[in-house]
């Protein structure tokens, strides 16, 4: 692998970029592997890394349908935070953020990990009592959080209007910690460092079948390329779980719906933080390149469509108008969708499955990016040890069997 | 935004459309004498089809009734909208099915 370094960068710009290599390579699938993972996005992507690194287990394909990084990995609106309410959830994010920290180092690529704070603003009585609550529980979990006055919110953005709206800024939860990443990078950087350490990175390769020996046990998939079998299966496939797993006969709580983003025209450097109302629901944060990135909300019927619909989005844009009457002037430039695999709790499953050698990823529904390092570390753990770690214990599928939901439904700190 | 036809005003706009999840699952008639996999399935499992979906919608900002509709999931189209109660219209399955092979 060649290793990035500053000195690297003045030497390459001083000949004319010339002498790069290719950040991995075009794997050809082999016959047979120890581990496979289904799914080339940031998630599947770091599993396999985190396989190679950390559990000396090298002989990984990471299978993909199209290219690496181009389903949700490319789609979302890249916040990063850990300030969910619950202790189980807290542990799982937080332990992403903490891998988030470091990213950049361990995998000697820039991912522009950027701790500039996530502000959710309240609105009413209701929301200010929910945020404090979350605040308090938040940081009982060793998670910052912190609670600003509305005049506090505008010093810390000044582009928000808190009074004479429909619905007034009453106060805001504030995570320092959390802020934003450059998602393409995070999935090119975990491709090259995976693929220094002997992974094969194996896109257009559509999977089509799971096998199962006469044991039960996954034992090899069928895919586009021909079969191709290994021992253990990771399936990190975000809204095509269903899919997928049907194919080995696991059926999921999950429903798969399309969520949108928006990115503006590039403007100069004006909004210095993250910035979510789960009541009025938007969400924005400018990109270093200078674009507004919008959240909007997902629709209200499953889909595989990745478009979702207009009255969506313009609602998230009415909301943003709202908040800061000077981007009502901000053209959109582009606006796409990405399938969510939402569970009943909108918490995720990271665990072994009722099929011996399969394991999967999922439910991440509309938050699944802020977790990339923490689930892929994750996933790489449960399939080394064959059993999950403490963190990821409770994010069982039988615990919508035993009533031991993980309810960030009811209390997430945004709508979904 | 889609246009649904709803079964007993004709078509109208998505927005006065609420959806109801997916057709036909049945309530368990004794929910007692149900194991705890059986109770969870009905509660929480969901068939997430990626294709023709049997779905339910109700009609909020019109006749106000439930009906179920077949659409699918992979482009949003309808192929047929039905009343609560009536089987899956075969048809419109058969020509997904058609749809499928020739595109």
């Amino acid at each position: 692998m060649q290793r990035f370094s500053g000195l690297s960068l003045i030497r390459r710009g001083l000949t004319g970029q010339r002498g790069w290599q290719p950040q991995w390579r075009q794997a050809e699938p082999k016959a047979a592997y120890d581990a496979i993972i289904v799914g080339g996005g940031g998630h599947g992507l770091g599993a396999a890394f985190y396989l190679a690194k950390e559990h000396g287990i090298s002989r990984v394909a990471v299978l993909e349908k199209g290219w690496i990084g181009g389903g949700n990995t490319g789609r979302n609106t890249t916040i990063i935070r850990s300030n969910y309410l619950f202790d189980e959830s807290a542990a799982l994010y937080d332990h992403s953020v903490q891998l988030w920290e470091s990213l950049s180092q361990v995998l000697n690529y820039n991912v522009m990990f950027s701790q500039r704070g996530v502000m959710m603003l309240a609105h009413t009585v209701h929301d200010v009592q929910v945020s404090q609550r979350h605040v308090h529980a938040n940081r009982a979990n060793g998670v910052d959080n912190e609670w600003l006055t509305p005049q506090e919110a505008r010093t810390r953005c000044p582009l928000l209007k808190i009074d004479d709206i429909r619905y007034p800024v009453l106060g805001a939860a504030y995570q320092r910690r959390g802020g934003t990443a450059r998602h393409d990078a995070v999935a090119w950087g975990f491709a090259r460092a995976a693929d220094a350490l002997g992974v094969d990175i194996i896109e257009n390769c559509e999977v089509l079948g799971i096998e199962r020996d006469a044991s039960g046990a996954a034992c090899a998939v069928e895919t586009t390329r021909g079969v191709i079998r290994a021992p253990r299966i990771g399936v990190s496939a975000a809204g095509h779980s269903s899919v997928i797993m049907r194919m080995a006969g696991v059926e999921l709580p999950i429903e798969s719906y399309p969520l949108q983003a928006l990115v503006s025209e590039p403007v100069k450097s004006i909004f210095p933080c993250v910035v979510m109302s789960n009541t009025i629901h938007a969400y924005i944060s400018q990109s270093d390149k200078g674009e507004m990135v919008i959240g909007a909300g997902t629709d209200a019927y499953t889909s595989y469509t990745q478009r979702g619909g207009l009255h969506i989005s313009r609602h998230a844009l009415e909301a943003i108008c709202e908040l800061f009457p000077m981007f009502r002037r901000l053209r959109m430039l582009r606006g796409w969708g990405g399938i969510v695999d939402v569970t009943p709790d909108r918490s995720p499953i990271l665990a072994k499955t009722p099929v011996p050698g399969l394991y999967v990823n999922c439910g991440w529904g509309t938050g699944g990016f802020k977790a990339t390092p923490g689930a892929a570390h994750l996933l790489a753990w449960t399939i080394a040890h064959d059993a999950p770690h403490p963190i990821n214990a409770p994010f069982t599928i039988e615990r919508f069997r035993d009533g031991n939901l993980i309810d960030e439904a009811a209390a997430a700190a945004v709508a979904h | 935004m889609l246009l649904i036809s709803c079964p007993y005003c004709g078509e109208r706009p998505e927005l006065e459309f609420v959806h109801g999840g997916q057709a036909h699952i049945a309530r368990p008639g004794d929910p007692s004498a149900c194991s705890d996999q059986q109770w969870a399935d009905y509660l929480y499992r969901r068939d997430n089809i990626k294709g023709v979906h049997a779905e339910r919608w109700r009609h909020t900002h019109g006749c106000g009734r439930f009906f179920n509709a077949l659409r699918d999931t992979t482009s949003d189209h309808f192929l047929a909208t039905y009343k609560v109660g009536e089987p899956p219209p075969a048809q419109a399955q058969a020509q997904a099915q058609l749809r499928k092979a020739t595109t």
